[in-house]
């Protein structure tokens, strides 16, 4: 009997030491990028995010282009992603939740989200771009064809999985008492969706967006291959440009100086707080969203 | 003088109805037509893959090496077997510990360690996979001196360890009670109950994590650029540079050369079909025989 005390006790030291490990990871992964990026930090300091200008050879790192380049491809791709999502999260959880529709829309959707995001970027690269291009050649903009919009574009097919997937979620768990007593006070579907779905699952659909939003700041392969990587601040949506991902990607292997690589990893850094602010927010919603919908 | 108040009333009721059912219709439509579009990307993307896919892929393709520029043909076998080797080692190093992890929040739910395992799992499932990169570099790559499959392992299974760990917290979970209590009200301890009860009956939705997320681990590029790195030649060593699929297809998309385009939409739908297929397999398994 002390036996199996003994075993059932060390059992769970060994689960308890599996969860230790995994806790530790981000702590370590934090904890090594801030020391790697310690020379580019002491360097620069604050100047780091507000310098223009980026140039290896003599030695002066500012990251401005690139946050610039994340945040506006980011937001860009929210803005094109949200109808898309939020009418997917409606005809889901709305308007049919079954049938021949929902079922090509559900898979799409999830065929979406499995396609790498290599692909992504190959396909923009030999589809997509070529397409923008001729589009701005006939409306008199300099036909770069890689540019800001053509990776927020690509970014906001990427993240329609994401942020439709949470939003639809959410307005599954509203109750049907409240949706039924607006249809008893003779609400058209409409004005139920409108007056009592939507309201109710803001929080939800802002969570959504969170996450989406955390997805398009870290994605690195398909920007990357759209964007053009040129380090000058961009002026407009239809310049090339580069996120801090993407200028991650592409100069990671060719940075021989200390400070070339620790600047990068300052970049890496930055990436890191801002994507895991994002999901802690939006997860934290879900959770208070999980609790109140449980409790009802 | 009232009548004519209550019909104007009345037709203006009318009126009111009959703008509200057709809000209420053209409303309808319209989140239907731009929810239809979400297709559109996919079929376009799932069509060019096909159509130029297709042409380059046979046996020679799946077989051979590649060759220099200039010469026509060769094939892709090196990234075949590579990503097989890298997304393999990834899961021996990263499935045991994440599953171990995953049992211990669903049977130890509520204790502070359970909430802050949580925690940290939500946030590496949000790290960027580039992020994530340059950790198994400074960890691996840095202290061996060189880039290697190995590093590129590690990175991915970092990666895959908060998929598999919600996966299979999230099978156990919904493992009813009364399953543990009638082996426990039996005089079987813990861990027997977890080893003999609880995870053979989770097993099918563990497993299904696992190949989720082997299929989410295999598309990735970003974090092998600087750990695997690739290599033109054949290598089963992992300790030396690999090249993978999603690699292959980074380096020959990026090129000038038509030919070597042609190889990357090749392998772009190898790889699709084996994302695709093994999502479509993981499916089945899971369906067959009432999953939970």
């Amino acid at each position: 009997m002390n036996k199996d005390i003994f075993m059932e006790k060390g059992f769970k030291v060994i689960l308890k030491s599996a969860g230790i490990v995994i806790l530790m990871i981000p702590a370590l992964l934090l904890v090594t990028l801030v020391v790697q990026s310690a020379p580019a930090v002491k360097a620069y300091g604050a100047g780091f995010i507000f310098r223009q200008t980026w140039d290896p050879v003599r030695e002066i790192y500012g990251a401005l282009p690139f946050l610039a380049g994340t945040l506006v491809t980011s937001f860009l791709a929210l803005l094109i992603a949200f109808p898309f999502s939020f009418a997917v999260a409606l005809i889901l959880s709305e308007y049919m939740k079954e049938g021949v529709i929902a079922t090509i829309l559900k898979s799409a959707v999830e065929l979406l989200a499995g396609i790498p995001s290599v692909i992504y970027g190959f396909w923009g690269l030999l589809v997509l771009v070529p397409l923008i291009r001729k589009l701005e050649l006939a409306a008199g903009i300099p036909p770069y064809g890689v540019s800001i919009l053509s990776a927020s574009l690509i970014l906001a097919i990427m993240i329609i999985p994401y942020a439709s997937t949470m939003a639809r979620e959410v307005m599954s768990m509203i109750s049907g008492d409240i949706k039924e007593a607006a249809y008893s006070l003779g609400g058209t579907h409409w004005e139920v969706l409108r007056k009592v779905v939507i309201p109710t699952s803001y929080s939800g659909i802002f969570a959504g967006v969170l996450l989406a939003l955390g997805r398009a700041l870290g994605e690195t392969m398909a920007v990357t291959m759209v964007i053009g990587n040129t380090n000058k601040l961009f002026t407009n949506i239809f310049e090339p440009g580069n996120t801090m991902a993407s200028v991650i990607a592409n100069e990671f292997t060719e940075a021989v100086s200390d400070l070339y690589l620790s600047s990068l990893i300052e970049l890496g850094l930055l990436l890191f707080i801002v994507t895991a602010i994002i999901n802690f927010i939006g997860r934290l919603i879900i959770k208070r969203f999980e609790i109140k919908g449980a409790g009802k | 003088m009232t009548r004519t108040v209550y019909l104007k009333e009345i037709l203006e009721d009318e009126k009111m109805i009959k703008r509200r059912i057709v809000q209420n219709n053209f409303s309808g439509v319209l989140i239907t037509f731009i929810s239809s579009l979400v297709v559109v990307p996919l079929v376009l993307i799932l069509f060019y893959l096909l159509v130029n896919g297709i042409s380059s892929i046979n046996l020679d393709f799946i077989m051979n090496l590649p060759k220099p520029v200039g010469e026509s043909g060769g094939g892709i076998f090196n990234a075949i077997a590579g990503s097989l080797i890298i997304v393999a080692v990834a899961l021996v190093l990263s499935v045991p510990l994440a599953v171990l992890g995953g049992i211990y929040l669903s049977e130890y739910p509520d204790s502070k360690t359970a909430e802050l395992v949580r925690f940290s799992n939500d946030i590496l499932q949000g790290t960027p996979s580039i992020v994530i990169g340059i950790f198994a570099w400074v960890l691996v790559v840095v202290p061996m001196g060189h880039f290697s499959a190995f590093s590129g392992s590690v990175a991915l299974g970092v990666m895959v360890i908060p998929l598999v760990l919600k996966a299979t917290e999230e099978t156990l979970k919904r493992i009813p009670s009364e399953l543990r209590e009638a082996a426990a009200a039996m005089g079987v301890p813990y861990h027997r109950v977890i080893l003999k009860v609880v995870v053979p009956t989770g097993l099918k939705g563990i497993v299904n994590g696992i190949l989720l997320g082997a299929t989410r681990i295999s598309g990735e590029t970003a974090p092998l650029l600087f750990t695997a790195f690739g290599s033109p030649f054949m290598n089963v060593n992992a300790g030396k540079p690999m090249s993978s699929l999603p690699l292959v297809i980074y380096n020959y998309a990026t090129s000038p050369y038509d030919e070597w385009h042609k190889m990357a939409w090749g392998a772009s739908l190898l790889l699709i079909i084996a994302v695709f297929g093994i999502n479509m397999l993981a499916r089945i398994f899971v369906s067959k025989k009432g999953g939970r």
